[in-house]
């Protein structure tokens, strides 16, 4: 462990890297002072003004909605398609399908949303669908980039478990699909939930694809804060990201509650079932 | 019967992949060759901006029609005739590739500690790193805009400390791009890093120091070898993204700050030429589908091991 010395600084520093920053934007949240950075005593009323700025609570309202369906929609499809990597062998067309999984983990925003954008327009010209742009478009172009990730999620965690369990319900006469649901499905509901955490994350940070991809009349919160914070700083906005930061934390914190609960639960589940055995 | 029902069987999986795997190919393959078709058109003062490629000739006289397909190149001839694009595609891969750098050199001793801690620790330790991920990264590059403007807090650091006097700034310059960017991207460096960090064996560092190997040189020859597919995974999955990346160099980087992603933005949004942003699109495509490939080939390859 001594060793451990230098090595322990450079963690520190990391995480100094990786806090500090944020510290600091909570902190001047909280500032009288309109300039962001000087310290005029401590204050509420950034919060309060946010309440009233109705332009912000519609467009965090949109990109709310758009976030829980796209999520709800990516960890149906990202959940099948991990699966059908992990579980299904060699079928015809892996390698393109693992290809359209991956790729669109690294692949830039630009491109995603430019692509995207001029798909919704041809389809518009061809069949008259989809009837301009919006939340629609929007949903659909975030249901796509954010499945990739449940689906690397899903798959790497149904390769790190055992098959023997579902072959045992198959050998006991189950179907495909009740194995699925009864065996398959309760093992990797803690990676369905990171999933729809994590999807639901992505879609709401999303401002890149959404500018491609919306129409006028549905501007993202993303968009709103981007054109703001181009104009420079706000006090309201450092209150905006803190309640942000403060709603993600109480979801993360509550979901690895409930799931390390419930992995608890198995451990003790499967030693009883050891020892009954 | 038990073909019948293996039959039914592979029948009803088919019909299981086949809803994501049109999806994929509806959104996502498509459009590449939607983006390609485009590029190959000319700009238009028309709803959509652009010529269509494919066109019906009716000609009424003779009663007959003809098909017309256009194809032309000169946004690609412009793309390679003009400095601008060749200059931010340069400093593109440049700015991606000092930001890996400097993503793998902040990553990997952090990788590396929270391996060799104690096991306990090292599931809580890994999750600070990840927690930064979760809140929103436009957000995050907003921190720093108040961290490093003039009068910001490194400036008024600065000048408490009466290293400077005069009012410093480093936002709205390339530097400003480098740190925002390795902020960013950091937790994409470190995931990995730790996956094949922590997988490592630690009685081969003992048995080295057994045989006299000196600390570092263990380092070199053991540790970073079998380290090896964690950089690449981390390096590329910084590198790929970085080199498209538009909102960092939007809000940190100043006007002269040239990066692809940007040009691509102001010729669709800015100019409203499709064509031309189309054929930036496809160019950094062609350019990043090798890295993107082995990036796929690693993915794979950590994928089938975790079995």
């Amino acid at each position: 462990m001594k060793q451990m010395g230098k090595l322990a600084w450079a963690l520190w520093f990391g995480y100094a890297f990786l806090y500090v920053p944020i510290a600091l934007l909570i902190f001047y949240s909280f500032n009288e002072s309109r300039l962001v950075t000087v310290w005029g005593g401590f204050s509420t009323k950034w919060y309060a003004e946010l309440l009233q700025n109705d332009q912000l609570l519609g467009a965090a309202w949109l990109s709310l909605k758009v976030a829980a369906m796209s999520a709800t929609a990516s960890v149906v499809l990202g959940t099948v398609a991990g699966l059908a990597l992990a579980r299904f062998g060699r079928f015809r067309g892996r390698t393109l399908f693992g290809g359209m999984i991956t790729a669109p983990l690294v692949m830039p925003e630009v491109i995603t949303g430019l692509s995207l954008l001029l798909l919704f327009v041809a389809l518009e010209q061809a069949i008259g669908w989809p009837d301009g742009r919006g939340m629609t478009t929007i949903t659909i172009a975030h249901t796509t980039f954010t499945m990739a990730y449940v689906a690397v999620i899903i798959q790497s965690r149904l390769v790190s478990l055992d098959e023997s369990l579902e072959e045992a319900a198959m050998d006991l006469g189950a179907r495909p699909a009740k194995v699925f649901f009864v065996i398959t499905l309760p093992i990797i509901a803690p990676a369905i939930v990171s999933g729809w955490l994590l999807a639901f994350t992505l879609s709401l940070d999303d401002v890149v694809v959404a500018s491609f991809v919306s129409g006028p009349g549905s501007t993202t919160l993303p968009m709103v804060i981007f054109s703001s914070v181009k104009f420079g700083i706000s006090p309201q906005i450092n209150a905006l990201a803190t309640l942000m930061m403060v709603v993600v934390a109480t979801g993360i914190f509550i979901a690895s509650l409930v799931m390390a609960r419930q992995e608890r639960q198995r451990k003790r589940d499967e030693q009883m079932a050891v020892q009954g055995g | 019967m038990i073909d019948l029902l293996r039959r039914i069987g592979l029948w009803g999986r088919g019909v299981v992949v086949a809803i994501p795997y049109l999806w994929l190919l509806l959104f996502f393959l498509v459009p590449f060759l939607i983006v390609f078709g485009i590029s190959l058109s000319e700009a238009m003062l028309a709803q959509p901006p652009y010529a269509p490629l494919i066109d019906w000739l009716v000609d009424e006289d003779a009663g007959t029609t003809k098909l017309q397909i256009l194809l032309n190149l000169s946004n690609y001839l412009r793309l390679g005739g003009d400095d601008l694009y060749i200059l931010a595609y340069l400093n593109s891969v440049k700015i991606a590739l000092v930001t890996t750098v400097c993503c793998l050199l902040l990553g990997y001793p952090m990788a590396y500690a929270i391996a060799r801690a104690e096991p306990a620790k090292r599931g809580p330790l890994m999750m600070l790193v990840i927690l930064p991920f979760w809140t929103s990264f436009l957000i995050r590059i907003y921190a720093w805009i108040g961290i490093l403007k003039a009068n910001g807090v490194v400036d008024n650091l600065l000048q408490w400390t009466g290293l400077t006097t005069e009012p410093f700034e480093l936002l709205y310059s390339d530097w400003a791009v480098y740190i925002g960017m390795t902020y960013c991207y950091l937790p994409f460096m470190v995931l990995p890093l730790y996956a094949t960090l922590e997988k490592l064996d630690p009685t081969l560092l003992e048995a080295a120091a057994d045989l006299g190997c000196r600390p570092w040189k263990a380092f070199l020859t053991v540790t970073l070898p079998l380290s090896l597919p964690g950089i690449i995974a981390g390096s590329l999955l910084v590198f790929i993204p970085s080199v498209g990346e538009f909102v960092t160099p939007e809000l940190l980087g100043g006007p002269d700050t040239l990066m692809i992603g940007r040009v691509l933005w102001n010729e669709f949004f800015a100019n409203r030429d499709w064509p031309v942003a189309s054929a930036v699109a496809i160019a950094l495509l062609l350019f990043l589908v090798v890295p993107i490939m082995v990036f796929q080939h690693v993915q794979g390859r950590q994928t089938e091991a975790g079995r």
